[in-house]
């Protein structure tokens, strides 16, 4: 993993180029995802949902090495802040992301501070017994404000207040909206495609930035940091808080998309999960985890809805034993199964391939270059450097 | 103060449950320094070893249901019954206990196939790396529990003869109304005599010495020409039978299902952090002493005064330990820091 967060001499234009890149392929998702079949928005905000998520948790684990295993928290949280602004105020989604940014940095600023003073895996413990103390309590006593086990969800007699005032408020529950623009389908899609590309481009100037590099220094030597002068902890909470405002982000816009909220949400296997996508992808990398997030998502969509005729269509070529045999093996990983998939899918990256799929990525892109190098390149290609 | 004892009795079995699991954790954190996210995995195959056992002592033939005449009915009667008689019977009502003494080499030797399996090549890796495969495993193997047995908690039962309730306030002089399951004092004996098993192995054979001198510093006890490592295989598969029978003996308290050892993989962690990193009384004494606290916050007064404590109050002491003492209660100095 190392070798991949080392310093990464990168020039602005180098920067805007990959900027770009990623606003280009986020914005025409629509298309790509045609001939894959994962062209409809529901599939495509997961996407970028969830690439936002794990964006921000890659600034905490990629840059500083703190593995937290408490950040569904901050979704959750986020999720809940979003809905009330839904559900007092008014429908409009920026107000509820922004409020739900706030909430969560909130609360990471409160379970950062305590959990910080604590590194590896106390650092761990810490942050997964606040996390699920928060979704203890959202089950048990803080049901008025939850709603526990049912969720919170929005109601016909909700106040609304400002959207009352504009004389908004008509018959049944409406849509969150952007100043009048229904978020819905496509429309809810782009707004997350949007800030998912904000989100991006924040992250960059992070890894980019004086800060970034701080951060980098504390996870290669903390204590070296700490003799040149430099107190690491405002550091590390600071991008803390950050990190937990991404994910509160990432629960608003779930709040967005779906204006609903449920203690699930915080279960600690969900923090599970968005560690896993990072990872996936490749911690410390920019755009690893957005690749892992989608990987994810688009597999479990992929595999849970596969059935048993569909795979006996695929074996159908096969004489009639063997297509029974098949079908039985491979159900047992789709459908139902498709968490044996998951599982072993991240044993295999752990095991095989620690840096991610981008370490992947480059080892091909090495071999590649050494190959069209020729035989005169053996000296310096063991130190090439893609752009991320 | 009868409630009081009460909760403490209650307390009792479930401490008992997270200071097996917590010890056998802690052995496997102390000693090989690994970071295991599947040990709440080990848990649950243990409570899963009574559930087969159970299953294979009853199966059964079609037999002619003699009691009924109107029309041809059959009823499942087990092998067992039909060969044995009276005899089978009361084997397949003692099922869980002969599950226990099933459990010992069936834990053994899943736990020895997975260190050398999978567990021996994440020593000198990351703890973040660790982690996450072993979670991936845990995944892997409560998804192929969930192929075999389904998703549906499945319960099991003790021994009729002890079944029923001790009236254990009778039997001390007590109030009358003081009553406690049997099976659960037989929990709590067994675990008293699995804690001080492992004590005695480690504390009082020159093979336990020799894994504690390997806990204090691996590299000399390798210097000195022992092969640590195949001790530290034994002291895994020890950690995977005590974690087994754990589970194994739980399950007519709790009926097992394959998300179980999830459930309790948190808690476990979150006790042997409590403990103390690599000490082994820790381990135990903040598994008993988190049970019974968890069972006198559930007391109604008490959620009365702080409402949801019950909910949280295991976190809640984690978080105050973690931040007062540093490395628990009872922690060495050295083990898992920085």
């Amino acid at each position: 993993m190392a070798s991949i967060t080392h310093f990464n001499p990168s020039t602005p234009k180098r920067d805007l180029a990959v900027m770009g890149i990623f606003a280009l392929v986020v914005l025409t998702a629509p298309i790509w995802a045609t001939p894959i079949g994962a062209n409809y928005p529901d599939l495509l905000q997961r996407f970028a949902i969830f690439g936002i998520f794990a964006i921000g948790y890659n600034l905490l684990f990629g840059l500083t090495g703190y593995l937290s295993f408490g950040h569904a928290a901050f979704l959750g949280v986020g999720s809940y802040a979003a809905v009330w602004i839904f559900k007092l105020l008014t429908m409009n989604a920026i107000l509820a992301v922004a409020f739900g940014m706030l909430v969560a940095a909130v609360f990471a600023v409160a379970i950062g501070y305590v959990a910080l003073r604590r590194a590896g895996i106390y650092f761990a413990i810490l942050t997964l017994a606040f996390a699920q103390m928060s979704y203890r309590l959202a089950y048990s006593v803080l049901t008025p404000i939850t709603n526990g086990e049912t969720g919170l969800t929005l109601d016909g007699n909700d106040p609304r207040v400002i959207d009352a005032l504009f004389g908004g408020g008509g018959e049944g529950i409406p849509n969150p909206s952007l100043f009048g623009l229904e978020l819905t389908g496509y429309a809810a899609f782009y707004f997350c495609a949007v800030v998912l590309i904000l989100a991006f481009w924040v992250s960059l100037k992070i890894f980019r930035s004086p800060f970034g590099l701080k951060l980098l220094a504390i996870k290669s030597n903390q204590t070296r940091m700490r003799f040149t002068g430099y107190n690491t902890r405002p550091y590390v909470l600071t991008v803390f808080v950050i990190s937990g405002m991404y994910a509160g982000l990432a629960g608003s816009l779930m709040a967005v998309t779906d204006p609903l909220a449920g203690a699930e949400r915080m279960v600690w296997t969900a923090s599970g999960e968005v560690v896993l996508m990072t990872i996936l992808g490749g911690a410390g990398t920019l755009v690893g985890p957005m690749l892992g997030a989608v990987l994810i998502k688009y597999a479990e969509n992929i595999f849970s809805a596969v059935n048993d005729s569909q795979l006996a269509d695929l074996f159908g070529f096969l004489p009639e034993p063997v297509t029974d045999l098949m079908v039985g093996v491979a159900s047992l990983f789709v459908g139902e199964g498709w968490h044996l998939t998951l599982g072993l899918l991240f044993m295999a990256i752990v095991i095989f391939l620690p840096g991610g799929m981008m370490e992947g990525l480059y080892r091909i892109g090495g071999a590649i270059r050494r190959r069209r190098a020729g035989g005169r390149a053996a000296d310096n290609s063991a130190v090439t450097q893609p752009s991320e | 103060m009868d409630s009081l004892l009460l909760q403490l009795l209650n307390g009792l079995d479930k401490g008992a449950a997270y200071a097996l699991i917590a010890l056998g954790l802690t052995l496997v954190f102390g000693t090989l320094g690994v970071v295991n996210f599947a040990h709440g995995a080990l848990f649950m195959l243990g409570a899963f070893v009574a559930v087969s056992v159970n299953k294979l002592l009853t199966i059964s033939q079609k037999v002619r249901d003699e009691s009924i005449t109107a029309f041809e009915a059959y009823t499942e009667k087990p092998y067992l019954e039909i060969w044995l008689g009276d005899l089978g019977t009361e084997i397949i009502q003692w099922s869980v206990p002969i599950s226990a003494l099933v459990a010992i080499p069936v834990m053994l030797l899943i736990g020895l196939v997975m260190e050398r399996g999978l567990i021996q090549y994440f020593y000198k890796r990351t703890h973040a790396e660790q982690i996450l495969v072993t979670f991936g495993l845990a995944i892997v193997l409560g998804e192929i529990i969930k192929v075999f047995f389904g998703a549906n908690p499945i319960s099991q039962s003790a021994p009729p003869e002890l079944s029923g309730a001790a009236r254990l306030g009778a039997m001390l002089g007590l109030n009358e109304n003081l009553v406690y399951p049997w099976w659960r004092l037989v929990y709590l004996l067994c675990s008293f005599l699995i804690v001080s098993s492992v004590f005695a192995f480690l504390k009082l054979t020159t093979y336990g010495m020799v894994v504690r001198a390997g806990m204090a510093d691996r590299e000399m006890v390798g210097l000195l020409g022992i092969n640590i490592q195949r001790r530290f295989t034994v002291v895994f598969g020890i950690a995977a039978i005590v974690t087994g029978l754990a589970g194994c003996l739980y399950t007519p308290i709790l009926p097992p299902d394959y998300h179980m050892g999830m459930n309790f993989l948190v808690l476990s962690f979150v006790v042997v952090v409590v403990g103390g990193m690599g000490s082994l009384g820790g381990a135990v004494c903040a598994g008993f002493l988190l049970g019974i606290l968890q069972s006198f916050a559930a007391m109604s007064w008490v959620k009365d005064i702080v409402p949801g404590i019950d909910q949280i109050i295991i976190y809640l002491i984690a978080v105050v330990i973690l931040l007062t003492r540093p490395r628990g209660l009872m922690g060495r100095k050295g083990v898992m820091e920085g």
